[in-house]
């Protein structure tokens, strides 16, 4: 046994015991097929990380794709069951366009999904194995937790346009305080207001700190519901110290609603895990089920500093 | 152990200016001073190190974790677009990103608009807003020589006084985006030495607030 781990990989072994934990937490293997047609993504082309996918033509004349994306085909696969869960998990390769050679690269995905009825105990469940799956790969890593329901809900509370709110959410991503500000500005809010608008970005870190912090923001019934809810799921994380929160986890909304969450791990410079739940994506394709799920992103162990 | 945050500042003026202010921040390091072709200056009781590069690879070095944080240009973010957080308006080497063309150019908007420029992405945008059908003459330096020459029909580029404008017959069409220097900080460090990024970047807010 030990001479066919040495022949694995840093990145293979990973994935391996990925895979392991969460067949251990009643996930089940989901095997597909290396292509999907290839309407399926033009028809759901912002929820890629790249637009661009490798396509051919099937000996039927069908204009298939090489995958660039595994939610997106588990989804398109799974019976509508809003009642019931479905629970699966992944190990597979992707096709996407590597940001610096701006050439096609395969990159490995593990990941898992829960489809169905969503309640917190599964959104607990799902963040604390994202946890767990960052443990795997080093001991000083970070958890970074939003609530988009939050964020959406206070820029709906001043009735900023789309397109300021677009703006402020793209600061709120870069943590740009002062560009936040400055829309305000433009949008003749008061001191106060923009004062609770820039709280999002300032505000970061350890849960019960930032809970404390957020406290002015519950400006009405539905964001105080989703701060309730916040404070509720971080409990149930409570005694992981390497869970905090920061707003500047800003999934698209047309798809992800609710939990959004991205692991860090010391030492590697972007982010190794993205997730969060995307009931709107499963509206877009015709399924009434809640989602929730996050995908590790293997590849990125290859760039752990040495030093 | 304790760990070095390393710190990325661009070369030239803007570099030392912001360096002055990271010293009054409490986070000097003397050996920088020094007349010397040394590349890395740490100071080990500070837990710092700073690096000096080509402002244009500031955002890169941050991006890519080899620096921690780091000071660049708006304009360098504009173009780029890097994946990293932009923590302060440091509020000094302030320009603006502008048109600029000779003096008695008049855009004609039946004929394709030849723009010479560094920042192909910025150009791009800024025209694609306006609807306008543009050429883009990518140039590294000496922007201004190309409408002189005919080479392009306007720059885009950025002007801070407008002097080296003015002395060669050309003039600002429009100022369409203020720059200054960005504190910005790589997302997975922001992290791990957040104790040390939120101290430097509270301290330097401080000095920038009475500017």
């Amino acid at each position: 046994m030990k001479d066919i781990l040495s022949v694995l990989s840093t990145e293979e072994i990973t994935a391996l015991s990925l895979c392991s934990l969460y067949q251990k937490n009643g996930y089940a293997k989901y095997r597909m097929s290396k292509f999907e047609e290839y309407d399926l993504y033009v028809k759901n082309k912002d929820f890629l990380v790249s637009e661009n996918v490798i396509t051919f033509t099937d000996t039927d004349g069908k204009l298939m794709a090489l995958k660039p994306d595994v939610t997106l085909s588990i989804i398109k696969n799974s019976k509508d069951q809003p009642d019931s869960k479905m629970k699966v998990y992944y190990n597979e390769n992707v096709y996407r366009v590597s940001k610096g050679t701006k050439t096609f690269k395969e990159i490995r995905q593990a990941g898992l999904e829960c489809l169905g009825k969503i309640t917190d105990t599964e959104i607990i469940e799902v963040l604390s194995l994202a946890s767990k799956s960052l443990e795997e790969i080093s001991n000083s890593y970070a958890l970074e937790i939003s609530h988009l329901g939050i964020v959406k809900g206070v820029l709906e509370y001043f009735e900023l346009s789309t397109d300021t709110s677009n703006q402020i959410i793209k600061f709120l991503g870069e943590k740009n305080s002062q560009g936040v500000v400055d829309v305000c500005k433009q949008e003749n809010l008061g001191d106060k207001d923009t004062s609770l608008i820039e709280k999002l970005v300032t505000v970061y870190g350890e849960p019960k700190k930032v809970l404390k912090e957020i406290e002015p923001l519950r400006l009405n019934q539905k964001i105080s519901k989703d701060i309730d809810q916040l404070s509720m799921v971080l409990k149930g994380l409570e005694g992981d110290k390497n869970v905090h929160v920061d707003f500047s986890v800003v999934n698209d909304m047309k798809y992800y609603n609710g939990f959004a969450f991205k692991g860090f791990i010391d030492g590697i410079p972007s982010g190794i895990l993205s997730g969060g739940q995307y009931d709107r994506l499963m509206k877009k394709m015709g399924k009434n089920s809640q989602a929730i799920g996050f995908a590790v992103y293997l590849d990125e162990l290859g760039k752990q500093s040495a030093n | 152990m304790t760990k070095f945050l390393n710190v990325a500042l661009p070369k030239g003026r803007l570099g030392e200016k912001v360096y002055a202010m990271f010293e009054r921040a409490g986070f000097e390091c003397p050996s920088i001073k020094e007349n010397n072709r040394k590349l890395v200056f740490e100071n080990t009781e500070k837990a710092v190190r700073y690096f000096w590069v080509k402002p244009s690879d500031v955002a890169i070095y941050v991006e890519r974790g080899a620096a921690d944080v780091g000071v660049c240009g708006k304009d360098i973010l504009l173009e780029y677009q890097p994946d990293v957080y932009e923590l302060l308006d440091l509020k000094t080497g302030v320009c603006s990103m502008a048109v600029a063309g000779k003096k008695d150019f008049v855009d004609d908007r039946n004929k394709t608009l030849k723009v010479a420029t560094k920042f192909t992405n910025i150009a791009k945008n800024y025209y694609s807003k306006l609807g306008r059908d543009i050429d883009i003459i990518h140039l590294n330096g000496s922007i201004e020589l190309a409408p002189i020459l005919g080479l392009s029909d306007v720059i885009v580029d950025i002007v801070e006084t407008g002097t080296t404008l003015k002395e060669n017959n050309l003039e600002v069409k429009e100022k369409f985006v203020p720059i200054s220097a960005r504190l910005i900080a790589n997302k997975s460090s922001f992290k791990f030495k957040n104790q040390v990024i939120e101290k430097i970047t509270k301290s330097l807010r401080e000095q920038t607030d009475v500017l």
